[in-house]
């Protein structure tokens, strides 16, 4: 049972990665436009001259 | 600031083109350095970086991005740059464009009450799959002192996740409890609190069950149902938004003989504006200077123009059909009769208001009947006991069990389905209740003018006149943008007619065209411009060199799909009814052609919205579907009410639901739609209070363990979700 006393704190951390990441990406107006975004991957333009 | 006073620093070769429109630019940019452009005909990856890559190019252009989903370009511009020269520019590469108020889209820029909820719907969801995997553990037989503490940790996540999560609701209830009103809301922040404060009582005794799971769970099914509802209106609301940012509020007013460009705000009386052909009156306001027609249909109904010479009045709203105009403005803003009137809508009681959600109808039999059972069930447990932990522990399991996620799931699942469907059709539905009202309408009335016609004259009488006449016709209509000499081209074209030789063509504007053929005089127009006796239906008349008069006569053109949707309503029993303000000739004919029995002619606004009020007053549920500022009181009035895209802002306002496309056909499909979307509502609710059914006796009886919970409240809760998605 000595296993669940960092088992625990490891899911929690895993989990709490994800909902950090999610929130970052709703700060950064990532679901404003996702047909949009969906299409610019096809584009080369966007790789040669990535924003500053 | 006079165009004298202003140094030449200009950066934008298009803004060099003269003086005025230096003068006009600079006007514009120190307001609004940001740009927005409508972007209809954009579809993939090419599109967008043609249209970043040209702009981008434009000298003082800082960024610009192209959102594909809204199909829109945001710019941010070094103040001297104007949506005119970049409509242009775009144009010239091949891409629609159209410039879009940045005032009016302000608003929906960004949904931060989506973004709000869709912040709280993660956390909750991260919480509850978290305290989900502890909750296992303990079902599995987790036991003692290892039980304890992942009750522990969970009720150290549960806590303030659900303060967090759970806010919308509480605010909810308590504006509810304030007022003296139950609603959804109140069962659910009871069920949760009771939850969270029994499973802590239970945690600091070491007992064996805890509901923090189901909390949880009870508030992410919720949240769910709350941000679906409210992207379909988030969606709704922006679309309709775009479509009053089209129009631009700019008017020309002229200073000591000089134009500028100005917002219509800034406008005062007794300021001089100009109204070029095809613009619209700004402002209410006396004619000074030029002549025309005016379009008044989408004030009153009637289709014939009005000819306009100086001190006639006119009112803003009105189209200006083939002339300049310059007109002293009387009145201004708020002052107008286009507000004036479009502030009457506000006044008349609307349908919308008399009408309870389906939701709200369920929340009242169902909370008031939940908390008596929940009551019941604790003091029917604590006589029988005498132990208030094992009574209190039972009513908080009735209140969980009793689920109102299925309740809160069960609309809000639907109607976004159902938006969605109609959305693709062409239609958005901007008032939350709109579907349900819609499935009981057994009356339409449908307005003429710009609803079930479009707009354009089309030319009756082709056939009655030799060759040379209606190519003689064809070759003066040709030197106008009248939407008659439009009409008389498009016909005369589509049946092979090429334009007669003229020299010296030349439009007289209020009056019609002129021109020589062979040295001899031939004209098109008024009938009293031509010598001739007015008609009682629309006409342009063409006089001969040898002093003849030959009639053109025209009807209005009829929507497309108008013949489709009134048949189509009329084959589903719906009673179809025409009232318009046009004359009684124009409305019998339009009723006869399309099959519609009942008819009223040259109704004032004020008697189509009480038409519309007595036939309420009937019972009857009317669906209005009318454009004009006339028809509003109207559809302010009606059960629900449809306008098309093409329908002015006050119009479209006061509508519940808007027609994208100019085709009408989709009213028809949107009533079954309407009513599948309302059955399976219903089917929810029968569904919901199935699984309470099997579920509520075994709470009271005490037999109702979290696992138990946690199963009915999932399964019914993703049994709704897929009805709803049936109707797609």
């Amino acid at each position: 049972m000595e296993v669940l006393s960092y088992l625990i704190p490891v899911s929690l951390f895993l989990g709490g990665i994800g909902l950090a990441f999610f929130i970052y990406t709703l700060k950064s107006d990532q679901y404003s436009d996702p047909e949009g975004d969906a299409r610019r991957i096809l584009s080369d333009e966007y790789d040669d001259h990535p924003k500053p | 600031m006079t165009v004298a006073m202003r140094p030449n620093v200009s950066a934008c070769p298009a803004c060099a083109a003269g003086p005025a429109a230096e003068a006009l630019a600079e006007q514009e940019a120190q307001k609004d350095a940001r740009l927005a452009l409508s972007l209809p005909t954009i579809h993939c990856a090419a599109c967008i970086s043609a249209v970043e890559r040209e702009l981008n190019k434009q000298p003082g252009v800082k960024t610009a991005r192209v959102n594909l989903t809204l199909k829109r370009a945001t710019i941010e511009a070094e103040s001297d740059v104007t949506a005119q020269d970049l409509v242009s520019v775009l144009e010239g590469i091949g891409y629609e464009a159209h410039e879009l108020d940045a005032g009016t889209l302000s608003a929906t820029e960004n949904d931060k009450a989506g973004r709000d909820l869709l912040m709280r719907l993660a956390v909750a969801g991260f919480a509850s799959m978290n305290v989900m995997l502890l909750s296992v553990s303990v079902w599995s037989g987790a036991e003692a002192a290892t039980r304890d503490m992942f009750h522990w940790i969970s009720a150290a996540i549960a806590l303030p996740t659900i303060i967090f999560s759970g806010k919308p609701f509480f605010v909810s209830a308590w504006s509810a409890l304030k007022n003296g009103r139950l609603n959804m809301d109140v069962p659910i922040v009871l069920a949760i609190s009771l939850a969270v404060m029994t499973s802590l009582w239970e945690t600091m005794l070491s007992g064996e069950h805890a509901y923090f799971d189901a909390a949880l769970t009870l508030v992410f099914f919720l949240l769910t149902g709350r941000y679906l509802d409210h992207r379909t209106r988030a969606v709704a609301r922006s679309a309709a938004e775009e479509l009053a940012a089209l129009e631009v509020p700019r008017a020309v007013r002229i200073i000591d003989g000089e134009e500028h460009t100005v917002q219509v705000t800034e406008l005062s009386v007794g300021d001089l504006v100009l109204v070029r052909p095809g613009g619209r009156m700004p402002v209410d306001g006396n004619i000074v200077e030029g002549q025309s027609e005016l379009d008044r249909s989408l004030l009153t109904g009637e289709t014939l123009p009005v000819f306009a010479e100086p001190g006639l009045g006119v009112s803003a709203g009105e189209v200006n059909l083939t002339g300049p105009l310059v007109i002293r403005a009387t009145a201004v803003g708020q002052e107008t009769s286009l507000h004036r009137m479009a502030d009457l809508v506000a006044v008349a009681e609307s349908g919308r208001s008399r009408y309870t959600s389906l939701a709200d109808k369920a929340a009242r039999l169902y909370a008031p009947g939940v908390h008596i059972l929940s009551a019941l069930a604790f003091v029917g447990w604590y006589i029988y006991t005498w132990d208030v932990r094992t009574a209190l522990n039972i009513a908080a399991a009735v209140l969980i069990i009793t689920c109102p996620c299925a309740l809160g799931l069960a609309v809000p699942a639907v109607t976004t389905a159902a938006s969605g469907r109609l959305f693709r059709k062409g239609m958005l539905i901007k008032h939350s209740t709109a579907l349900e009202r819609l499935a009981q309408v057994d009356t339409v009335v449908f307005d003429k003018t710009g609803t079930l016609t479009a707009g354009t004259p089309e030319l009756t009488n082709l056939g009655d006149f030799d060759q040379d006449d209606v190519s003689l016709a064809m070759a003066l209509a040709m030197g106008s943008s009248h939407p008659l000499s439009m009409a008389i081209v498009s016909a005369a074209s589509a049946a092979g007619i090429k334009p007669a030789k003229l020299s010296d063509i030349e439009e007289v504007p209020g009056f019609g065209t002129q021109a020589l053929l062979n040295g001899q005089r031939v004209r098109l127009g008024r009938a009293t411009w031509v010598g001739a006796t007015a008609l009682a239906q629309t006409s342009a008349f063409l006089a001969l060199p040898d002093g003849t008069v030959r009639a053109f006569t025209f009807t209005d053109s009829l929507r497309d799909g108008a013949e489709e949707a009134v048949q189509a309503l009329l084959e589903d029993g719906k009673d179809v009814m025409l009232i318009s303000g046009d004359t009684t000739g124009a409305v019998e004919a339009l009723a006869n052609r399309l099959g519609i029995q009942k008819w009223i002619a040259e109704a004032l606004p004020e008697d189509k919205a009480a038409k519309v009020q007595a036939l309420s007053a009937k019972g009857k549920h009317v669906l209005m579907v009318g454009d004009g500022l006339n028809d509003t009181a109207a559809l302010a009035a009606a059960h629900v009410s449809i306008s098309p895209a093409s329908a002015l802002d006050a119009a479209r306002v006061a509508s519940d639901i808007v027609l994208l496309g100019s085709d009408l056909s989709p009213i028809a499909d949107a009533l079954i739609t309407a009513r599948s979307a309302i059955k399976r509502i219903r089917e929810n609710f029968r569904i919901a209070t199935v699984y309470n059914i099997i579920a509520v006796p075994l709470a009271i009886a005490g037999l109702c363990s979290p696992l138990i919970a946690a199963l009915a409240m999932s399964s019914s809760s993703i049994t709704v979700s897929l009805n709803a998605l049936r109707l797609r």
